[in-house]
């Protein structure tokens, strides 16, 4: 298989960046689009061009690292995948493919398709988490789970933090995100308590670190590979309300 | 040298605890003025600095990821041991403890083992305190499964993504000491190299991604937990970032790397499709319950699956292996593999595949029961495949996968050179010379959430806190020293880029130092390694500068030191003339092909001391005692 590229580069975040054309022969089907992106860089490096800049790192859709626009939808066309996850028999032979970063103001690009997301660190480190200590707990059958919370809470935990619904949303929010982890931790007895604290101040901190609001588009569940849903964010909204007023009282 | 692994003696059940409870403390009020520097943030780093942090002491955790919740830990996918019995089967801390010790080949401290499988139970009531959403029953209460050759239910499981919601766990709890002030995180660093001041570990010396600079930290005592080395052989189930860069500068500064031929190749990964790849990625083993292993009776059978009638197949494992048949072990199954696509009856476009085939298991369960079994496997590999498992067998191929070895540690964890604490995959101690299915998470959490916050406070009361300070002489001089290298790395302009040397390296690995190894295949090694570290030092050609985010740099940098590594890996595998769990060597093994072991001349660890660039290391023997446990010969027949 042969295809032409249209990749984004950018020298550095303050500069300006662009389109750059690339044709890339002898493609075999089973190669990850990523893997098409190291045949590529490898003829770069040997032509003394420098090669394009992109982060990844489990390469099986689990550690959320990899992230890009590809075709004008974050991880690519395919519902449920992330792009390191994306194969090139799912292209048509001769095809062009554009290639650029997520787009996001909380997400700056820092060369070619690596972005920064230390925002989605900041947004955890306010409350996404429960505050039990490493020490001796109860016994872990001691509180019992009902089967479909644990399966709700396990839907909601299976977010990789790749930051693709930011990068789709017009708005650039994070709710899909923070949303998850509000579903995960509140649904279970052990993250209930802080739920009011931890709604709010995650909401908070995610609108300081420069992500939007929600307007409900639904393009987060849409593009995210790990098919989070925005019913959390309903979710989200009642414990940030519930919160709300509690803190007014 | 004689290697002190301060092992504690008395009945063994209580060792743990009668040596916890004369560990020297430090007082809370204390705690602030020490500083703890924690290299990785997988489970063993994660945990260990979130608890560290906790307990008071200042944390300074480093990953070369964006983010310390990537770390490849969260790859894992089976399940987490503990012997709970929630299920009444017969489990106790006993059982968890013979079976590691037995499935290690008898090749790890007994202590050591003991302790993990008496904390296994903690780190679930830990866990579920965290919010790690384990399966559950409609009681409310949790599913167990069993895995990998266990005799009973112990495993404990988040779906297939168990190392993800450990992770997770793990990450949030930094997070929180984060924003607490007491742990702060620096991702996209590397570490480069230990700093020693007057023998001790006292910091690190790292480089910024994102810039190139080098930075300087001086801690009281510093923990590395960078996981295993299983990507030297380039193809494996490892994350393309993994690398044993970290354990191999600490190993040249002086800390003993100990039985580095232990390498874990899983047998269940999916297929090999050519050198263009960047890793293997694993399926779960438990596809074997159900699947056949199979390849074409006749060399060079191109026919598609379906049309090859019963009689042209060899189910070689039920073949070779009547009781245990497609349920052999991990090494068992490896080997078989690789043995079959050797003699040229491999499948799939490169020949390096067998098919595991659920046909007759569809056809006795029906497509349902399969669904509901391996539902999302199925889905996981028609997704990467493109091909319908249902329709016809999967392609599988054994990758390499886990690392037993590491740097020698000591019962505290702490490593030959005082102040250098090593947990996880990257120390040596648990799984001896092979390790358990869903052994890993649960050692990795072991040693960062109950066993090292213990052990570090023994020493570093022994120190005065915040005496080295990064104007340090001896930081100046690493720094020195590394940006040379660096610098000789960049001026090289050669032809070859880093990705050829790394696959050339992976390559000769995995023919000659992979699942069967022999003295003439690892002399071979022996001397084709310095052969290919030549040509990297002499032909490498990298584009871009240092001071700059450079990728191609920082995975030059890594490959050097997998270059140096293995080496070692090689000369212990050459030097250790036994089989033993995932180290075969050919020349001994019994009539009917398993592992022979050589109790009377290797019941040792192998402890290799670095002697300086191109000369031979030095081994030393830390002696293996058995009190409670009786080695015997493993039988899968």
């Amino acid at each position: 298989m042969r295809f032409h590229l249209k990749v984004w580069r950018q020298e550095g975040p303050e500069a300006p960046g662009r389109f750059f054309d690339y044709d890339v022969d002898d493609v075999i089907p089973e190669m990850s689009l990523l893997e098409m992106l190291d045949k590529l860089n490898e003829e770069l490096i040997k032509k003394g061009t420098p090669p394009i800049v992109f982060e990844s790192d489990c390469r099986e859709g689990i550690c959320g690292t990899c992230g890009m626009v590809v075709n004008g939808s974050a991880h690519g066309p395919q519902p449920k995948t992330t792009t390191c996850e994306i194969r090139m028999r799912h292209f048509q032979d001769g095809e062009t493919i554009t290639i650029e970063p997520f787009r996001a103001a909380a997400f700056p690009v820092q060369k070619d398709l690596l972005v920064e997301r230390a925002g989605l660190d900041k947004v955890i480190q306010a409350g996404g988490y429960t505050s039990a200590y490493t020490g001796t707990h109860a016994d872990a059958n001691a509180i019992l789970v009902p089967k479909d919370d644990q399966e709700y809470a396990m839907d909601a935990a299976a977010c990789i933090g790749c930051g693709a619904c930011v990068a789709a949303c017009p708005n650039s929010s994070a709710m899909l995100f923070v949303a998850a982890k509000i579903a995960h931790l509140g649904t279970l007895p052990q993250g209930m308590p802080e739920e009011p604290k931890r709604a709010l101040s995650m909401t908070e901190v995610m609108q300081e670190e420069g992500f939007g609001a929600c307007s409900n588009h639904f393009e987060c569940q849409a593009v995210c590979p790990k098919g989070i849903q925005v019913e959390t964010i309903a979710r989200l909204n009642r414990a940030f309300l519930k919160a709300s007023l509690k803190r007014r009282a | 040298m004689t290697l002190d692994g301060k092992v504690p003696s008395g009945p063994i059940e209580t060792r743990w605890a009668r040596h916890r409870d004369h560990l020297r403390l430090i007082s809370p009020a204390n705690k602030r003025r020490y500083t703890v520097i924690v290299v990785g943030t997988g489970l063993g780093g994660g945990s260990a600095s979130a608890t560290l942090a906790q307990l008071g002491y200042n944390v300074l955790a480093f990953c070369y990821q964006d983010s310390a919740r990537r770390a490849h830990s969260i790859a894992a996918q089976g399940g987490i041991n503990a012997a709970k019995n929630y299920v009444g089967d017969g489990d106790s801390v006993y059982r968890l403890f013979y079976e590691t010790v037995k499935g290690g080949d008898f090749r790890s401290r007994e202590s050591n083992v003991y302790r993990l499988a008496e904390l296994s139970g903690n780190i679930i009531d830990q866990c579920v305190a965290q919010g790690v959403p384990f399966q559950r029953e409609y009681s409310g209460e949790l599913s167990t499964r069993s895995f990998g050759g266990a005799l009973v239910s112990r495993t404990l499981f988040c779906r297939g993504q168990t190392g993800q919601q450990l992770l997770l766990g793990c990450y949030q709890a930094m997070m929180r000491q984060a924003s607490e002030g007491r742990l702060k995180v620096f991702p996209k660093k590397e570490m480069l190299d230990l700093v020693l001041v007057d023998g001790e570990a006292k910091g690190i010396l790292v480089r910024d991604l994102t810039t190139g600079e080098y930075e300087a930290y001086a801690a009281d005592a510093v923990v590395i937990a960078t996981g295993g080395y299983a990507s030297v052989f380039n193809l494996s189930t490892n994350a393309v970032g993994s690398n044993v860069g970290a354990i191999m500068r600490c190993y040249k500064k002086g800390a003993l790397m100990a039985n580095p031929c232990y390498t874990q190749i899983h047998p269940t990964c999916i297929p090999f499709a050519g050198w263009f790849q960047s890793k293997l990625i694993l399926m779960s083993e438990s596809l074997r319950n159900d699947g056949r292993v199979w390849v074409p009776k006749k060399k060079g059978d191109k026919r598609p699956p379906n049309e090859i009638p019963e009689s042209d197949r060899d189910y070689y494992l039920e073949r070779k292996y009547p009781s245990y048949g497609n349920l052999a072990p991990r090494d068992i199954s490896s080997r078989a593999a690789k043995e079959a696509c050797d003699d040229g009856r491999g499948v799939g476009p490169s020949g390096y595949a067998v098919y595991l085939d659920f046909r007759d298991a569809i056809q006795r369960h029906g497509r349902k029961v399969i669904e509901e079994r391996y539902g999302n496997l199925f889905e996981l590999y028609d997704h990467i495949s493109g091909e319908d498992p249902y329709a016809q067998p999967m392609k599988i191929y054994p990758a390499s996968h886990y690392a037993m070895g590491g740097l020698w540690v000591d019962y505290n964890l702490m490593s030959n050179i005082p102040g250098l604490f090593v947990i996880g995959e990257a120390n040596f101690s648990d799984h001896g010379a092979n390790r358990l299915g869903a052994s890993a998470l649960m050692q990795g959490l072991a040693d960062g959430y109950f066993v090292l916050p213990y052990t570090i406070g023994d020493y570093l009361a022994t120190t005065q806190p915040g005496k080295v300070k990064p104007d340090n002489l001896e930081f100046q001089k690493v720094k020195e020293e590394d940006e040379a290298r660096i610098n000789r790395l960049i001026s090289i302009k050669g032809s070859r880029t880093v990705l050829d040397f790394r696959i050339e390296l992976g390559r000769l690995l995995w023919e000659n130092v992979g699942m069967a190894r022999s003295e003439e295949s690892l002399t071979k090694a022996l001397e084709e390694i310095p052969r290919i570290r030549e040509a990297f030092w002499s032909d490498l050609k990298l584009t871009g500068s240092e001071k700059d985010l450079n990728q191609q740099l920082e995975r030059a940098w890594r490959l050097s030191e997998a270059l140096d590594f293995a080496e070692v890996l090689t000369l212990d595998a050459r030097e250790r003339r036994e089989s033993c769990g995932a180290h075969f060597r050919v020349e001994h093994q019994t009539p009917d092909g398993e592992a022979l072991r050589n109790d009377a001349e290797y019941t040792y660890v192998a402890a290799w001391e670095y002697k300086g660039e191109g000369e031979k290391p030095e081994m030393h023997k830390e002696p293996l005692t058995f009190e409670v446990v009786q080695p015997t010969v493993r039988s899968y027949k």
